[in-house]
């Protein structure tokens, strides 16, 4: 489903992702372990086109087309979804109204019919009940007050509705208190793990991967992946550290 | 507000205007004089889409309550001109969004008279502006010696497009009371990169996700209109052009 090879990005002229390659297939989910300033959240700006992440060697192919073809707004239709860091607040635009749009805009992308208002408002509440989040949250503005807890439960919710093949997370479990942990978990799980879906947890901890079991774990370092194997890598990592696994 | 010869750049409330279209409109008719009687009530909406000066002398008697809802759109130069002079009690509402983009010049010149005590005013306006255009907005709130209790607000706010487009805000205060709340805030900014990008990557395009959040921007102003779906759709229709 995804294929990285090579890739090279840089924010600012400076060098941060430097040969990485990573194949995804339906059906798997990966994790993605690795220090703070090993280009973690790099790779997931890169791959959702922000601004500023510049690719500079290398390619990275979703389902068959190049992905870094596409604008932000065409990888989502694509089916990309990414679950950002640090949500952002968006004042005086309503949850329902901003994936109302988000999810015809695809839609039509697609060539596929847009939902009616009554058919979405079905559709966002089984997914705000299945990551237990009250909907009067959706009918606020995007993010604004949210707690951290409630941001990430947020971008889970969205994922829900949006229903992507692809999940990029970037450290969805920071700022979930024990039970949020569980919730999103579950969340996730049940959104995606399916065999035509792939999910690339990026995180610091093992503890989402007791939730969400991994396929297959690697470890990013200095802008490459350094060591790759299946879930009991988490636990070596979380057991001895970054330092001596990656060295 | 009666400007007996023509203005030129040196007047303060004509110093950012499109001195030519004034001149070539140049005698104006005379202001429209609106008095609201003593616990009257008084609400209109004004959308100028033509290219327009529009002046407006809006007094209100004791107790009276008034409101104003301001689309400004339309044609080369657009000026909405307000002298409002409020007694006893009265209490004023301005709620106006200016819009323009090419080489529009658009502005909203407010001078706002607390005359006697009591008096109530709240002014909202957002501009958002594009090419090449200027909007400004020169809002004067005056309170007489008498005038104690006096509470008045000025929330302004523009949005530039790029950085082409100008905005000039000046909120004005003359107090003479001393016993008054006169709050004014004024930002002029662009949209948020993050927050357009985190809508992007939800699947909008970009010229949608502009509009959106304009849209966001620009909606408050209207709450409470009697007209308010007609001027958020003609408000809407105006942001679709620019972005």
């Amino acid at each position: 489903m995804l294929q990285i090879e090579n890739l090279h990005a840089t924010v600012a002229d400076k060098p941060i992702l430097k040969g990485l390659s990573l194949t995804i297939n339906a059906g798997e989910i990966h994790a993605i372990m690795g220090p703070n300033g090993a280009g973690k959240s790099t790779l997931s700006y890169v791959l959702g086109g922000r601004p500023g992440y510049e690719v500079t060697d290398g390619s990275a192919t979703f389902d068959g087309a190049d992905l870094l073809d596409m604008e932000p707004h065409e990888r989502a239709a694509a089916g990309l979804f990414l679950g950002f860091q640090y949500p952002v607040e968006i004042p005086g635009v309503s949850n329902v109204q901003f994936l109302r749009e988000a999810l015809n805009a695809q839609r039509r992308a697609r060539g596929e019919e847009p939902l009616s208002g009554g058919e979405f408002l079905k559709v966002a509440r089984d997914k705000a009940a299945l990551l237990k989040m009250d909907m009067d949250m959706l009918k606020r503005p995007v993010n604004v007050g949210f707690s951290g807890g409630e941001k990430k439960r947020n971008e889970m919710v969205q994922m829900g509705i949006i229903d992507p093949k692809l999940a990029i997370l970037d450290e969805t479990d920071s700022g979930l208190d024990i039970d949020a942990l569980r919730t999103v978990g579950d969340g996730i799980n049940s959104i995606m793990r399916r065999p035509d879906k792939a999910v690339l947890l990026i995180t610091h901890y093992q503890r989402l991967l007791d939730y969400v079991q991994p396929d297959f774990v690697h470890v990013l370092a200095a802008g490459r992946i350094v060591k790759s194997g299946g879930p009991e890598l988490a636990r070596e990592l979380e057991a001895h550290g970054y330092a001596e696994i990656a060295a | 507000m009666t400007t007996a010869t023509l203005p030129s750049r040196r007047d303060e409330a004509w110093r950012y205007s499109d001195i030519e279209a004034v001149t070539a409109a140049w005698p104006l008719p005379a202001p429209e004089s609106i008095i609201v009687p003593a616990g009257g009530n008084f609400a209109r909406a004004i959308v100028q889409d033509a290219g327009d000066i529009r002046q407006i002398e809006l007094v209100l008697g004791k107790g009276a309550v008034a409101s104003l809802h301001v689309l400004n759109i339309g044609g080369a130069y657009g000026r909405i001109e307000l002298a409002v002079t409020l007694h006893e009690g009265a209490d004023f509402t301005l709620g106006a969004a200016q819009i323009g983009g090419g080489e529009q010049n658009l502005e909203i010149v407010t001078t706002v008279t607390h005359a006697e005590p009591g008096a109530t005013s709240r002014q909202v306006v957002r501009s958002v502006l594009g090419g090449t255009a200027t909007g400004t907005y020169l809002g004067k709130v005056a309170v007489a010696r008498d005038a104690q209790q006096t509470d008045s607000a000025q929330d302004v706010k523009a949005m530039l497009l790029n950085r082409s487009a100008t905005a000039n805000a000046k909120p004005e205060l003359e107090i003479y009371a001393d016993d008054v709340k006169c709050a004014h805030g004024c930002a002029i900014g662009e949209l948020d990169a993050m927050a357009l990008y985190y809508l992007q990557s939800r699947g909008i395009p970009p010229g949608e996700a502009k509009k959106l959040m304009l849209q966001a921007f620009v909606a408050g102003v209207f709450d409470g209109a009697e007209d308010e779906a007609r001027l958020q759709e003609l408000a809407l229709e105006k942001l679709g052009e620019l972005v």
